[in-house]
C-alpha cells in the first residue's frame, strides 16, 4: 500500500496517466490523448442504479412468467415465453443455440441484476458487502454479454414476420421487456465502479482508523 | 509521492500498472513473474497477456466459421402452401421482396456488415499493430471502440430463429425449423466477442513512445 501513487488513473485504451481531477455532477472525463472515457461524475450513482436495479429485477420476474406474443391459426394458438423457446429448442435439438440465447437473454441479465443488487443494497445500509471483488469482477466479465436489448429488437422483427401469415396476438411480457431494456439502460448509465471503489476504499480506512 | 516522467506518458513506461478489475494505479516491477493488484487482488498485467496471438487464433476460426453461416441454410419455413430454405442472404433478400424494408435493412446491418465490418477490422488493427505502425491511432482506437460496441447486435437473427422456430409447430399447417447455419453464425458471433476482448487497444499507442511492453 505505501507505494500506491496518490490520484493517478491509467487510460485503459491508452495508458495515459493523467490525475484523477474532481468534477462537476453529470460531467464526464475524458482522456487527453485517445479520447476514451476516463469516468463519469455520476450523481447519486449508488442511490440511483439500486432503484433501477430493484425495479429491473421485479420486471425480469414478470418478463419471464408470462407470454411474449401469441399467434393464431386457424382456431389454435400458440403463445411463447422467453424461457419456453429456450426449452423447445433444446427439444429440437439445436442445443448450442438454445444455450447461446439461454445465457445471453436469461442467465446473464440475472447475474448482472444480482450482483447489483449484492453490492449495491449493503453500500446502501453502510456495510461492507461481502465477496466485493467477485461481485464486480463478475459484473465486469459479464458485462458485454448482456443482451436484453438485442432480445427485444429481435422479438419487434419477428412479430412484423410473423404478422404476414399469422394473426399476432401481443402477450404481457412485451411489454415488461420492453420496459425491462429501458431499466436497465439506465441501471447501467448510472453505476459507476469508481464511486463503489470509493465509497469501499473510504469504509475500509475508517474501519482502518 | 510517485514522480511521474513526463516525457514518456503512458503508465506502463513509468512501471506503473492500472488493475483492470478496479483501475487502481500501482506500481509494479517489470521483472517479477507474477503481482497482484493491492485493492482488490486480481493479477497485474502491463498488457493483456498474449493479446495479439489470441486474438488472430479467434479471428482465423471466424473467418473459417464464417463459409458455412452464410451458405448453409439458417431457417426452413414450411407451411401448406409454400416451403423455404433460407440462407442469411437470401432471408434478407426475400423480406426486403415482400416489403419489409425497414427489417431487412435492421437484419442486414446486424447479421451481415457488422460481422464483416468486425472480421476486416480487427484484422487490420492486429496487422497494423504487428508492423507497429504509427499511423492515426486515435482512429484506430476508436474503431476498436466502435467494434466493442456494436458487436452483440449481430445475435438479432439467432433471437429470430429461436422465437420463430418455437412458435410455429403448429402440426402440419406451418414449421419453422432453425438450420446448420444458425449454430456456425452463433459460433462466429461469440467468437469475434472474445477476440474484440482479447485486444489490447493500448498496443496501438505503444510504438508513438518507442516502447515494447508485453503482459
Ligand atoms: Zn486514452
Amino acid at each position: 500500500m505505501a507505494d500506491r501513487p496518490a490520484q493517478l488513473i491509467a487510460c485503459h485504451e491508452c495508458d495515459l496517466l493523467q490525475r484523477d481531477i474532481p468534477l462537476n455532477p453529470g460531467c464526464t472525463a475524458s482522456c487527453r490523448r485517445c479520447g476514451a472515457v476516463l469516468y463519469r461524475n455520476a450523481t447519486d450513482s449508488i442511490n440511483r442504479t439500486l432503484a433501477y436495479t430493484l425495479a429491473a429485477g421485479i420486471l425480469f420476474v414478470v418478463a419471464n412468467s408470462f407470454p411474449i406474443f401469441s399467434i393464431e391459426v386457424s382456431g389454435d394458438r400458440s403463445a411463447i415465453t422467453l424461457f419456453g423457446a429456450v426449452r423447445a429448442l433444446w427439444e429440437q435439438g439445436v442445443r448450442t443455440i438454445s444455450v447461446m440465447v439461454f445465457i445471453t437473454a436469461i442467465l446473464v441479465p440475472c447475474l448482472e441484476l444480482f450482483s447489483l443488487t449484492a453490492l449495491l443494497l449493503p453500500l446502501k445500509l453502510g456495510l461492507v458487502p461481502p465477496k466485493y471483488t467477485l461481485f464486480m469482477r463478475t459484473l465486469q466479465f459479464i458485462e458485454p454479454w448482456g443482451m436484453v436489448e438485442v432480445f427485444m429488437l429481435g422479438v419487434l422483427v419477428s412479430l412484423v414476420k410473423l404478422t404476414n401469415n399469422f394473426r399476432v396476438i401481443p402477450g404481457f411480457a412485451l411489454y415488461s421487456f420492453g420496459l425491462l431494456t429501458l431499466l436497465i439502460a439506465a441501471a447501467a448509465a448510472s453505476f459507476s465502479a469508481r464511486d463503489i471503489w470509493n465509497r469501499l476504499d473510504e469504509m475500509m480506512r475508517q474501519e482502518g482508523a | 509521492m510517485t514522480q511521474v516522467n513526463s516525457g514518456i506518458p503512458s503508465a506502463a513506461s513509468n512501471g506503473l500498472c492500472s488493475c483492470h478489475v478496479c483501475r487502481l494505479v500501482s506500481r509494479r516491477s517489470r521483472f517479477s513473474r507474477r503481482e497482484h493488484c493491492p485493492r482488490c487482488g486480481a493479477t497485474l498485467h502491463f498488457r493483456k497477456p498474449r493479446s495479439i496471438e489470441r486474438c488472430w487464433a479467434l479471428v482465423i476460426a471466424s473467418y473459417i466459421l464464417y463459409i458455412p453461416a452464410n451458405l448453409l441454410v439458417m431457417m426452413e419455413t414450411g407451411s401448406l402452401i409454400n416451403y423455404r430454405k433460407d440462407t442469411i442472404v437470401s432471408g434478407v433478400v426475400h423480406l426486403w421482396k415482400t416489403g419489409s424494408w425497414m427489417i431487412a435493412v435492421i437484419v442486414f446491418i446486424a447479421s451481415v456488415a457488422i460481422p464483416v465490418l468486425k472480421l476486416f477490422s480487427l484484422t487490420f488493427l492486429l496487422i497494423s499493430v504487428q508492423r507497429r505502425s504509427t499511423w492515426r491511432p486515435r482512429q484506430r482506437t476508436r474503431l476498436f471502440r466502435l467494434l466493442e460496441a456494436v458487436g452483440r447486435w449481430s445475435m438479432l437473427d439467432i433471437y429470430v430463429v429461436t422465437l420463430l422456430a418455437a412458435l410455429v409447430q403448429l402440426g402440419s399447417l406451418a414449421v419453422v425449423k432453425a438450420g446448420p447455419a444458425a449454430v456456425a453464425f452463433g459460433a462466429v458471433v461469440i467468437l469475434t466477442m472474445f477476440a474484440t476482448m482479447q485486444f489490447d487497444p493500448r498496443l496501438i499507442w505503444d510504438p508513438l513512445q518507442k516502447e515494447e511492453i508485453h503482459d
